[in-house]
């Protein structure tokens, strides 16, 4: 079993791992059967909230030559753009709400706030990066393409410029994600499909068109005298969420005591295998129910890596579950205080900047890695609880 | 004018809908999805009751006596799809529609429609479709054979044409199975005794026997004179047609099924995968793709289940599929199938 490669997991036994296996399944058929009314009135509570702050952000904003509505306006905006982004959009593209049979909330047509065209997303994020969750190589997300995250990473110089690649990132975070499904790798190479890429291309083009119309032009306008301050406000809406969306995000998977891996552990990966694989290559974060709300419950990482297509309201509860799980079988569970988690993004991301011999190890270290991306034939088969996705490329 | 401000709107709210805020003051001020708030249940018989509907944005009362429409009601927070013909003439004072519901001692969705439903509920609409319907002018002799709940798009036929104080010569049998389950019963007496043209069969098949197609003759002399419109259970519906086709007079008749009839899927089957590199699973001729993505766990949408309301359409991304239906194969990619209608000829994968 490849997964006596990973240090973490010498101890257990191929019955052991299997068993696990058991017990979480179980739990997701638990949370299946129970998915109920509860479940709908929360999502449907997030969105009448989320829609109406962002109401409320775009009407303070008609005063925003006002500095103390600029500010207000601006907060509003930014809190709903950052709910729509993290528990409404992001989960809902998983299609942890398709079990609603309610098409104005399904994985099937939902579109976001964000650069970002759906189709495009539900590709590399709910596929590759929830398929290959860390896997150096076919994850994208390990650095977005840009930063060097892992000592196994070939340095280069231009790691050097790693602390301004990362603010520039975080800045513009939603760009990068745009950006994140076309695999600039290949397109470097030449190896991409022209047709496929002027569709993709023509995708974003028009979804930032649409954004930037929105936020940049309509809104700015109807505000009239106060055109610069409303445009400035809706500026810095989406910086502030592209910033939180970030650092969410990198606290998912980056933080000391999240493994990479190589692809030789994908070989005959078995179910319960992708189970361990999820919880060792995940970190969670504590903290309220309000920062839970407001990071779309990412503060579970490990369990909506275990359960993507779960009801995010129902992360809390089998955290529990999931904790014991780890416990009794000597199994990591990474997790800690948010500003702790990021604090050890950053240092990764500054030390990585610096070839290996000028720094010291202070993670698991992880197996060699494989050079470029593969494509979707060269990968193994979906599992199904990850999301749809639209193969672009079949219907270009 | 009216585009432009849309236009407008769109743009302001993209990605979502202006009708998505709008639904937050009133649930009813979105064309979205279609909805309605339930304004009235009222009683007809001891299992039956007829809900009065206020539709919403999007709506048309231009709807055609006889049709039916979908109504989606959540149940512990998922929507589950039926049609019922719609038992209102088009164009009611007062913005509403109604339909008539008969409990199912075995379905609990008809259960709870006609038990379970609490005035000011807002449920989910389709809009009108479906054939069975009277020309206009309407024929001057006709006939209407009817079983059981059948009587609702009947019932919306002749309230269309009482309303405009015309009933040309039609003749109604209309089977119960006993007087306590006959719906509008009443008023159709009424009507009986207000128009000499019309007139009306109660059967009773508690104590009278089925009504069968062999009576006609009996029954109504001049059947072969008269359009025929029937609606009732499959086997009757069954029953009628082939008499009809007998005679030859199968141009004659026009019916109304509840179901799905399915042709013979022939050579189909093969395997269905859902969504590239997603779940694949065997098929054969007979189950639809909706069936099989369920049965491979995927949750797919859908609606009425019967290739009505579109809810179900997925884009094909390859292979070939057939309707059940008109028999009609498709293997265009990118062409939106109907997939509670459709199985697979071969190997197929849907774009999810």
């Amino acid at each position: 079993m490849a997964y006596s490669d990973v240090r973490e997991y010498t101890h257990l036994t191929d019955e052991e791992v299997e068993e696990i296996g058991r017990e979480l399944d179980e739990i997701r058929a638990e949370v299946e059967a129970s998915r109920g009314q509860a479940d709908r009135d929360y999502v449907l509570r997030v969105i009448a909230l989320q829609r109406r702050l962002a109401v409320a952000g775009r009407i303070t904003l008609f005063a925003s030559m006002f500095p103390p509505a600029w500010l207000l306006g601006t907060a509003l905006l930014s809190s709903a753009k950052i709910l729509e982004n993290m528990e409404i959009g992001h989960n809902t593209m998983h299609g942890q709400w398709d079990w609603m049979n309610d098409p104005e909330i399904h994985s099937s047509n939902w579109e976001w706030d964000t650069t970002q065209p759906a189709e495009q997303w539900k590709h590399s994020h709910n596929y590759i990066h929830h398929q290959f969750t860390n896997v150096l190589g076919h994850d994208n997300d390990v650095g977005y393409g840009i930063l060097r995250m892992s000592r196994d990473q070939k340095w280069t110089p231009y790691n050097l410029g790693q602390p301004v690649y990362n603010a520039l990132l975080a800045l513009f975070f939603e760009y990068g994600v745009a950006l994140h499904d076309l695999d600039i790798e290949a397109i470097r190479k030449g190896k991409k499909d022209p047709k496929l890429l002027k569709k993709q291309l023509k995708q974003i083009g028009d979804k930032i068109g649409k954004q930037a119309l929105k936020d940049y032009v309509l809104y700015p306008a109807m505000t009239g005298p106060a055109f610069f301050h409303t445009l400035s406000a809706n500026f810095t809406s989406n910086i502030v969420r592209n910033v939180w969306a970030y650092m969410i995000i990198f606290c998912g998977h980056f933080p000391d005591g999240a493994v990479h891996f190589d692809e030789k552990e994908l070989e005959d990966e078995t179910r319960a295998e992708w189970y361990l694989r999820q919880m060792l290559g995940s970190a969670n974060f504590e903290g309220g129910k309000l920062l839970h709300l407001m990071s779309g419950q990412l503060g579970y990482q490990i369990e909506h890596h275990l359960f993507p297509d779960l009801p995010s309201n129902r992360y809390a509860e089998v955290s529990v579950k999931v904790k014991d799980i780890c416990k009794r079988n000597g199994i990591p569970y990474t997790t800690g205080p948010l500003h702790r988690q990021y604090g050890q993004v950053i240092r990764t991301i500054m030390k990585l900047s610096l070839p290996n011999r000028r720094t010291k190890d202070d993670a698991t270290p992880p197996p060699p890695a494989r050079k470029g991306r593969l494509s979707d034939e060269e990968r193994p088969g979906r599992r199904s609880e990850l999301g749809r996705w639209t193969n672009t490329a079949a219907s270009v | 004018m009216l585009r432009n401000v849309r236009r407008v709107g769109k743009a302001l709210t993209t990605p979502l809908h202006p009708d998505d805020y709008f639904s937050l003051v009133n649930p009813l001020w979105s064309a979205r999805e279609l909805r309605g708030r339930i304004e009235r249940v009222d009683p007809v018989t001891e299992r039956a009751a007829t809900l009065v509907i206020r539709p919403g944005w999007g709506w048309t009362f231009d709807h055609q006596p006889g049709q039916y429409i979908g109504i989606g009601v959540e149940i512990g927070g998922r929507f589950h799809w039926r049609s019922y013909s719609l038992s209102s003439p088009p164009l009611v004072e007062g913005g509403t529609v109604s339909i008539t519901v008969k409990a199912m001692p075995e379905g609990f969705l008809s259960d709870h429609l006609v038990n379970g439903l609490e005035p000011g509920t807002i449920v989910r609409l389709a809009a009108p479709q479906g054939d069975f319907t009277v020309p206009e002018p309407p024929p001057a002799k006709m006939l209407f054979v009817v079983g059981g709940s059948g009587i609702t798009p009947v019932m919306s036929i002749l309230r269309t044409l009482d309303r405009r104080d015309h009933l040309p010569d039609v003749v109604l049998v209309y089977s119960a199975l006993r007087e306590s389950e006959m719906m509008f019963l009443y008023e159709l007496r009424v009507l009986a005794l207000r128009y000499p043209t019309f007139t009306f069969h109660e059967r009773f098949t508690d104590t009278d026997g089925m009504f069968t197609a062999d009576q006609l003759d009996d029954l109504v002399p001049d059947w072969r004179d008269r359009e025929t419109w029937a609606c009732g259970p499959g086997p009757m519906l069954d029953a009628f047609t082939e008499h009809y086709e007998e005679q030859g007079l199968e141009e004659n008749i026009h019916v109304e099924r509840f179901t799905l009839q399915r042709a013979d899927g022939g050579d189909a089957g093969g395997t269905a995968t859902f969504g590239a590199g997603g779940p694949t699973v065997e098929v054969d001729g007979a189950e639809t793709l909706l069936e099989a993505g369920e049965r491979a766990g995927v949750n797919m949408l859908f609606g009425c289940r019967m290739g009505i309301c579109h809810t179900c359409d997925v884009p094909l991304a390859s292979g070939r599929v057939r309707d059940l239906r008109s028999g009609d194969e498709h293997a265009e990619p990118g062409e939106y199938i109907q997939t509670c209608v459709s199985v697979a000829v071969g190997d197929c994968t849907l774009s999810l």
